[in-house]
């Protein structure tokens, strides 16, 4: 869908940029020293390092993603909501004192705290580094899916865009600046989707979304005579045999894919995106808002709602949901055919859905093995829930193990402000996710999301409601990008700077120097993370995100945690647990299916991994390995982990 | 070098420590109590998704799913509360005061 520029978009956009890189070119004057680079000399308020930490946290996937999956799917975005804040219980309830208690900078000081061996600082800091590149693939592509739409660039423009401005933030001050970046962006994202859901909730719903952004279709069934009529019927070729569609070619050129029904002498319409000569075909012309180019239209619509209503005026959070769940929702699908000269065309087909079955597990592919609706064999009905199981537990054991959360807490003056910091995330973290609901529910009966790209349901949502809000509520997604980015790249920063350069290679710099290596870091990391968003954008941020945290779970987090309490753990152990927990969870990424179908354009089937998320596998082995490993490596055992580790150092 | 106090060490595991402080503990029992719930939660999501759909009178009709979901955010929330709570009360009784 083609989305036209908006000049108070831009500006808004503009202005927002423009105040995140005063701000850190204003706090640059305060971080000279290691210390103020990396933990903003331990005294930023816990107040502030409480919102900052949702705003690290509210990234592109969480905001933008979320909203998205519920906008096209309903409850199963919801479920990444649950499972993200949960991981917080594990952060607080855990890791948050000790790792206070523990640490100087970065998540390798608190592990090597006890043990001081290089080892561990070497394992730490690659697994750091893994895990915040990983991290920083979704928001990456979820600032090219923004800046499409929002600002006419191309997706890899956005990219490059978002990695040079994160860059020049990083490179200016640091941690003072990332953490207040993060708190205007934390704060700003929480109030304005709040009064976004206010103006949902007083909007309510309705059958007919007239205030619709876009050129928005009215769902209806029509009678096959009727679309036929004055065009030519094309015949079932190649992929099209045996679909339910109707091809209608008008005498203009354009052809329609008609949708078969439930009832035979009905049809509705859908959407085709096609190729020709290298460029997006839109219904069979040249996708544009020209003469003689055809666009994608915007969808969203409530079919049916309760009693036969057609408006239901205002309604409360608990009404908007009980009513949305004896409503019928016109969703969409979209499944891709092969054209007889070797081309595919994607066709998005509109489903009629109870909203009782939207209200529930199951609705998108990702969850669709938990649905008693599945259509598919035991094995994979299997799989699919194990896959299911594995994610929600990744999302619960990942947050505590992400490193740019991790050294937030090094960012003021003691436990007691950890405590009180995690909290606060806690509050607005938790406050958010429950509007997310909304405001992907809102999205789904909008008339005024994108059939291709659901990342732009919520500031879509938003221009439904006005250009202005649009542009704020863009500007404010695009910050939370750059924001996420920078904290990021700050924490590659540190692995590489602190614990690599100066912990474990031993290279003697002064502080000066370690703060200028750290910038150096930082602007190589951005363009790692430019060239893999540019790689990995077709796949789903919310999807890449899962991923980051599996691998930081299985890598992070049992070593996290056996340390703080489990007295026979050795320096070995941990070492072993990090490497065994990100080799054997990312081999696994790596040969799923998604990678296989996205990354590599091969077939899913031939994927050697049986489900894509390796969490509840991997996250126990690295458990089990640093059991067995710590048992092996007891009192009077030859540390042969640490005598390779100090061989590299030599 | 690394290495050389690598070896003066004559143990590779931490120094002992005389168990969990009461934060700790404390911080234990809720993160109990919170698993119970959330691992509760995405069972019945992954086996019994159709009850899910049942609608919870309490709260104005929304089904289960819903209703599970927002009791798990708010839970997290007031656990974290009790914590916050009982743990500055630990650290007053450390400092001679408090309870």
């Amino acid at each position: 869908m083609i989305h036209p520029f908006s000049l108070s978009a831009f500006i808004v956009f503009c202005a927002f940029v423009g105040i995140v890189l005063a701000i850190s070119f204003y706090m640059g004057k305060k971080a000279r020293s290691s210390r103020g680079y990396y933990a903003a000399h331990g005294q930023i308020h816990w107040f502030v390092n409480g919102v900052a930490f949702a705003g690290d946290y509210l990234s592109a996937a969480s905001f933008l993603g979320i909203c998205g999956m519920i906008a096209f799917y309903g409850y199963d975005g919801f479920l990444y909501s649950i499972g993200y804040l949960a991981g917080w219980v594990v952060a607080l309830f855990v890791i948050a004192e000790p790792l206070k208690r523990l640490g100087k900078f970065t998540f390798a000081d608190a592990l090597d705290k006890k043990f001081n061996s290089p080892a561990i600082k070497f394992t730490a800091a690659i697994s750091t580094l893994v895990v915040s590149i990983f991290y920083l693939i979704p928001q990456m592509v979820g600032a090219g899916a923004l800046v499409k739409p929002l600002l006419g660039f191309p997706e890899d423009f956005g990219v490059v865009l978002v990695g040079i401005i994160v860059v020049l933030i990083v490179v200016t001050a640091g941690m003072v600046s990332t953490t207040y970046v993060q708190f205007i962006k934390g704060s700003l994202l929480v109030i304005f989707c709040f009064a976004l859901t206010i103006m949902i909730l007083k909007r309510g719903l309705t059958t007919d979304p007239g205030y619709a952004a876009g050129n928005y279709h009215r769902y209806e069934l029509k009678k096959i005579a009727d679309v036929t009529a004055g065009g030519t019927v094309l015949p079932e070729e190649a992929g099209w045999k045996g679909k339910p569609y109707v091809r209608v070619k008008s005498p203009d050129g354009s052809i329609i894919a008609w949708r078969k029904s439930a009832d035979p002498t009905r049809v509705a319409e859908a959407q085709m995106l096609g190729k020709r000569d290298g460029k997006p075909t839109v219904n069979g012309r040249p996708q544009g808002t020209g003469k003689g180019e055809a666009d994608l239209f915007a969808v969203g619509q409530i079919s049916k709602l309760p009693d036969g209503q057609t408006s239901t005026g205002p309604l409360g959070p608990l009404q908007y949901i009980k009513t949305l769940q004896s409503s019928e929702i016109i969703l969409w699908g979209s499944e891709t055919i092969a054209e007889a000269d070797g081309s595919k065309t994607i066709v998005y087909f509109p489903k009629p859905t109870p909203g009782s079955a939207i209200m529930v597990p199951g609705g998108s592919p990702t969850f669709a093995g938990v649905s008693p609706n599945f259509k598919g064999t035991a094995r994979e009905r299997n799989l699919k829930k194990i896959d299911f199981l594995s994610l929600m537990l990744a999302l619960f054991c990942g947050t505590a193990s992400l490193p740019h959360i991790l050294i937030r807490y090094y960012t003021v003056k003691d436990q007691a402000a950890a405590r009180k910091s995690t909290v606060v995330g806690i509050a607005s973290i938790g406050f958010f996710y429950v509007l997310t609901l909304y405001l992907g529910l809102g999205a789904m009966t909008s008339g005024s999301i994108d059939v291709t790209n659901n990342a732009m349901s919520a500031p879509l949502l938003a221009k439904s409601f006005g250009p202005l809000l649009f542009a704020f509520i863009s500007a404010i997604a695009f910050t939370t990008v750059l924001g996420t980015v920078s904290g990021l790249i700050l924490a590659s920063s540190g692995a590489v700077a602190h614990d690599l350069m100066s912990n474990f290679f031993k290279m003697e710099l002064t502080d000066a120097q370690q703060v200028r290596a750290g910038k150096v870091v930082a602007v190589v990391v951005g363009a790692i993370a430019i060239l893999l968003g540019i790689l990995f954008k077709e796949m789903n941020p919310t999807f890449l995100v899962g991923w980051a945290f599996n691998v930081a779970a299985s890598a992070n987090l049992p070593a996290l945690v056996m340390l703080l309490f489990w007295k026979r753990t050795t320096r070995s152990g941990i070492a072993i647990s990090i490497t065994v927990g990100l080799i054997t969870s990312l081999a696994w990424l790596l040969l799923s299916g998604p990678a296989y179908t996205s990354v590599y354009h091969l077939d899913a089937a031939r994927a050697p991994a049986p489900f894509s998320q390796p969490g509840i596998v991997t996250i126990p082995l690295s458990f089990l390995v640093l059991i067995v490993a710590s048992l092996m490596t007891q009192e009077g055992r030859a540390d042969a982990v640490d005598e390779m580790a100090g061989a590299m150092q030599r | 070098m690394e290495q050389g106090t690598s070896r003066a060490r004559p143990s590779d595991g931490p120094a002992p420590r005389n168990g969990l402080s009461r934060n700790a503990r404390l911080g234990l029992v809720l993160f109990l109590i919170y698993c119970i719930f959330y691992g509760g939660f995405v069972a019945m999501n992954a086996f019994a998704a159709e009850r899910m759909q049942k609608p919870v009178e309490a709260l104005g009709q929304i089904n289960l799913a819903v209703a599970f979901g927002m009791g798990l955010i708010l839970l997290a929330f007031v656990l974290a509360m009790v914590y916050m709570m009982l743990c500055q009360a630990s650290h007053e009784d450390e400092q001679g005061g408090g309870l």
